[in-house]
């Protein structure tokens, strides 16, 4: 490859030319920043300033480049280069005169705070290389989708459609799913007033008569290994065959079960044959076919049906789901119609504490519901048994405050979904390299070094960036839907399951070219490693959040560069640094904030170090600045990939060198996380929190280093964290370790 | 008139909610509420009924036809129509508790000592007699109804402001011997009977 060369470019548009001296700060990027070229421009985003880059990037050999002006987040289309090149952003504009005032006394710190971005931006450039794609390409498009019901079926019907080969794996004998068994459905559109024909059969067909479809029932994966766009399966059948195909993509959709009624004994589960879960509702109206439905224990006539809501949900009992299922409240209004509309005089009551219908069909099927003639109670069951060849129901009316014993012919417990979400990877031990054996609970059985199926995130339910990208699991390339993520209806499943063939298909696109998944979506780096520097502490490939990384039997890892995100987790993990990206290292962040010229301990002007996280705290950075917002002239703002990705390096770097103050801005961790790499600000939190013996060693204060978490959102708190940091540097004085 | 109340007892068989539907003014939308209260939480008098209106219609839906034709509660609605303008289900709750008063007092349930429903029974009598209310008598009436001894009472604290309405020609006294009235009285009786008839037939009251 050609001499690095750097070439730093400073914009005079936007006000920076009337704010900042220009032609100083070209001089620090050719003096201090040894750039080969560095030129200033009136209009740097204009095709004129665009255009002389170019040129300089075709004729004079520039090959990475600075570019002085705007935050990284804007022009960025102005600014793609064609080339092998590296892009650095100097962010004079929001991160410089926008957050200071345009006053005489602030102008020698704010020419400071420029002068050191520009210092900044060309150490980075200095220690970048551009990135080559991943050598690993995938080249397989065809999609694996493990589950043939109503989630399954619909993720492989969109894939064919968009041109892409499916194949189907059932472990029963037929499609359809728990759907299958639905006498009809909760209406999917306008008027939202009568259920519906539940459209499997059709789905059936569809599948029996599309070439790009086949379908394996009977079988299982018994071994799921490789990466986006190489994916190997292993289907056995239940006699025991085994068959490897690749696959580009997997989508799981292996579906719910119900919550055992058996377990609710007061609820009369169990007791009687005229007590039913909500599917074994199904099946007799099923059976019925539009007749009357009969009483599974003399299949006498039925004059009254109770429903009982939230059967073993919402509810903190041991034993009992916490959660609400969404779909059980509309489901058994569908279910009381299914009498009503049969014969109107039979008697219906559904007994609820909070009647939930989310959803387009939600209020208008209840009030149908009322108007044809569904009671709707208040009121908590506390006992169903049977008594003289009917059941007895005790429940207290909520609004009349009343103890009321009623009787009914038949008994309906809304018992909630419970996910078919394979093994808790966190709750079983892991076979040890070269020791692994399927285990007949898992569902994809995949041979990866962090377990055999997708983590598990709240009540069973796999892992799948609830708050923010509900489609994203934690393993690369492989999606759920429907209620292997999140209790749902089939309206939702449906959606939920275009979405993932959606983003199934986005994933075998981009393997093969090399190219992150979501998102760093068609970033060509990815993270390489020195193996003789390495130790085999396992830490990257223990807390890769994508389970990335796999061991050899000597215990070294082995990065799959298709399966990687590029968070970086694995950069800031390693305690002896040897993995790094060909744009995002240690060396690229460290140089950076060494960069910075440290004045000396009694010059009143500290210097305040801000890793933030690029996709939400530096934003909200952004948005403050364009709002007018000011944050201290003494701080410096690097941006990173993740919090995760964080090295403990850096900080022990900046304190040694001189800062009197560090600031970590993630997002959002735990259970309710908000961070793009799931796991990234949880590990940099925890990390951070062991940052206080090198404070100690140091003999430093604790205050000097914050770690927070910091939402998009977080426009006026962002600033105000500088703020505060400064505050406490004028309280606890500078640091003595300037040199 | 208890004869009335026994037929319907008869005919709706343990279905009040049906009874409701089919003999009260605007009775099918009882149905429909979802019982979320805003109707009792925004009743001025809310907190003085028996049972605010959620509980009336909860209460209908329980089957409890005694507790709710016997009640005062919805003799207590002055209507402000609160709670039409809040109620998210657009139920006309207003009219249904006027529908559930009338329909209780033609069943002969209504609670004898209500005030309301004595006043409106007053006014009613006041008003069909010349076709226009005689503001006097239905003042003293009103005065009267709970006895002499009140009605001096509050006859006397009430002294000024009749003294006003006399001088502003609010109120004449010759109202006392006989009244205004409406240009036909005699068509209007033949009116409202007729109107009694047609209403009767609906409801299924037989001659009476
Ligand atoms: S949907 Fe309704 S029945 Fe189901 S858990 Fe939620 S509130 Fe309970
Ligand atoms: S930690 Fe992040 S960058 Fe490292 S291998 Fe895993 S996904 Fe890739
Ligand atoms: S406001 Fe309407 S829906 Fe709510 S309780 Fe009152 S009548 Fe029912
Ligand atoms: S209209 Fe009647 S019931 Fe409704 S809020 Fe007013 S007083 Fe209460």
């Amino acid at each position: 490859m050609a001499d690095a060369k750097i070439g730093a470019y400073i914009c005079k548009g936007c006000g920076l030319g009337e704010r900042l001296e220009t032609k100083q700060l070209v001089t620090i990027a050719t003096r201090e920043g040894k750039a080969g070229v560095a030129k200033e421009h009136d209009f740097l985003c204009s095709a004129a300033g665009v255009e002389m880059i170019q040129n300089d990037i075709n004729n004079e050999g520039v090959n990475r480049v600075v570019i002085a002006a705007c935050s990284r987040r804007a022009k960025t289309e102005a600014f793609a280069f064609d080339g092998e090149i590296t892009l650095s952003r100097v962010n004079l504009r929001e991160g410089v005169i926008w957050v200071r005032p345009d006053t005489d006394e602030a102008r020698e710190t704010t020419e400071e705070m420029a002068a050191d971005y520009v210092r900044m931006g060309c150490a980075e450039a200095k220690y970048m290389t551009p990135p080559a794609s991943a050598q690993e390409k995938g080249s397989n498009n065809h999609l694996l989708v493990v589950g043939g019901g109503m989630s399954g079926m619909t993720a492989a019907i969109e894939a064919a459609k968009a041109g892409y080969p499916v194949t189907i794996v059932e472990k029963t004998g037929a499609l359809g799913g728990a759907a299958a068994n639905f006498y009809k459905r909760i209406p999917d559109r306008s008027p939202y007033a009568e259920p519906m024909d539940t459209g499997i059969d059709a789905m059936i067909k569809t599948i029996e008569a599309d070439a790009k479809i086949s379908v394996k029932l009977n079988s299982t994966i018994t071994k799921t290994s490789g990466a986006p766009g190489s994916f190997s399966a292993d289907i056995t059948t239940e006699s025991g065959a085994t068959s490897t195909e690749n696959f580009g993509a997997i989508i799981m959709a292996s579906g719910f079960k119900s919550y055992d009624m058996n377990l609710l004994p007061e609820l009369g589960g169990g007791k009687s044959p005229d007590v039913v879960d909500q599917m074994g509702l199904e099946k007799l109206a099923k059976a019925a076919n539009g007749g009357a439905i009969k009483r599974p224990s003399d299949g006498r006539e039925i004059k009254k049906v109770i429903f009982v809501q939230c059967a073993g949900q919402r509810s903190e009992k041991e034993g009992h789901l916490s959660y609400c299922s969404g779909h059980c409240c509309s489901t058994s209004i569908k279910q009381a119609m299914y009498f009503k509309d049969q014969n109107p005089d039979i008697e219906t009551d559904i007994l609820f504490t909070d009647l939930r219908t989310p959803g387009a069909p939600g209020e208008d099927f209840y009030r149908s519901g009322q108007e044809k003639g569904i009671t709707f109670r208040k009121g908590v069951v506390s006992d169903v048994s049977p008594a003289g060849g009917s059941l007895k129901v005790k429940f207290k009316d909520l609004i009349l405050n009343e103890e009321i014993s009623d009787e009914a012919d038949l008994v309906v417990l809304a018992t909630g979904q419970v996910a078919n979400a394979g093994v808790d990877i966190e709750a079983v031990k892991q076979d040890e390299p070269g020791e692994w054996k399927v285990n007949a609970d898992s569902i994809l059985n995949m041979n990866y070094r962090q377990g055999k199926d997708l983590p598990h995130l709240k009540h069973g339910f796999n892992d799948s960036h609830f708050i923010c990208f509900p489609y994203e699991t934690r393993r690369t390339g492989i999606y759920t839907c429907g209620p292997v993520r999140r209790p749902m209806d089939i309206q939702q499943a449906i959606e939920d399951a275009t979405g993932a063939a959606l983003k199934a298909i986005q994933a075998m696109e981009n393997a093969q070219l090399g190219r992150a998944a979501h998102p760093r979506s068609g970033d060509l780096s990815y993270p390489s490693f020195r193996k003789e520097g390495c130790t085999q502490c396992k830490r990257c490939t223990v807390e890769c959040p994508f389970g990335a990384i796999d061991e050899d039997e000597r215990r070294y890892p082995v990065f799959n560069e298709s399966r990687c995100r590029r968070c970086g987790t694995c950069m800031g993990a390693c305690p002896v640094r040897v993995i790094s990206f060909e744009n995002y290292s240690v060396e690229t962040v460290g140089q950076q904030l060494k960069a910075v010229d440290m004045p000396d301990e009694f010059s009143e002007k500290p210097r305040i170090l801000v890793l933030a996280c690029e996709n939400d705290a530096y934003p909200a950075l952004d948005m403050a600045a364009q709002q007018g917002m000011q944050y201290s002239a003494f701080t410096r703002v690097i941006p990173v990939r993740c919090l995760g990705s964080v090295n403990t390096i850096w900080i022990t770097d900046a304190l040694n060198s001189g800062y009197d103050g560090a600031i970590l801005m993630g997002c959002q961790k735990g259970d309710n996380y908000q961070c793009h790499f799931v796991k990234g600000s949880e590990l940099a939190h925890m990390r951070m929190s062991k940052i206080d013996d090198t404070l100690k060693t140091l003999n430093l204060e604790q205050e000097r280093v914050a770690t927070y978490e910091v939402a998009i959102t977080d426009i006026k708190r962002a600033p105000q964290l500088i703020e505060d940091m400064a505050a406490t540097i004028e309280k606890i004085g500078m640091s003595p370790f300037k040199f | 008139m208890s004869n009335y109340n026994n037929e319907m007892v008869e005919k709706f068989r343990g279905n009040f909610l049906k009874e409701v539907e089919a003999n009260v003014e605007e009775g099918d939308w009882v149905k429909m509420c979802m019982q979320c209260g805003v109707c009792s939480g925004s009743c001025p008098l809310g907190p003085h009924w028996e049972h605010p209106p959620q509980e009336i219609f909860m209460l209908i839906r329980a089957n409890k036809r005694e507790e709710v034709l016997n009640s005062s509660s919805m003799w207590m609605c002055t209507s402000c129509y609160n709670c039409i303008a809040r109620c998210p289900r657009g139920l006309p709750i207003t009219h249904i508790m006027h529908g559930l008063a009338t329909y209780a007092k033609r069943l002969g349930l209504a609670p004898k000592q209500q005030a309301t429903a004595k006043f409106a029974q007053l006014f009613w009598d006041n008003l069909v007699k010349t076709g226009r209310v005689n503001e006097l008598k239905l003042g003293l009436s009103l005065y009267f109804m709970n006895g002499i001894g009140e009605g001096i009472k509050t006859s006397l604290k009430m002294k000024d402001i009749g003294l006003g309405m006399l001088k502003t020609k609010r109120m004449s006294p010759m109202e006392m011997l006989g009244g205004h009235g409406c240009k036909d009285a005699k068509g209007l009786h033949a009116i409202l009977k007729k109107a009694k008839e047609i209403e009767e037939a609906k409801i299924g009251i037989h001659g009476a």
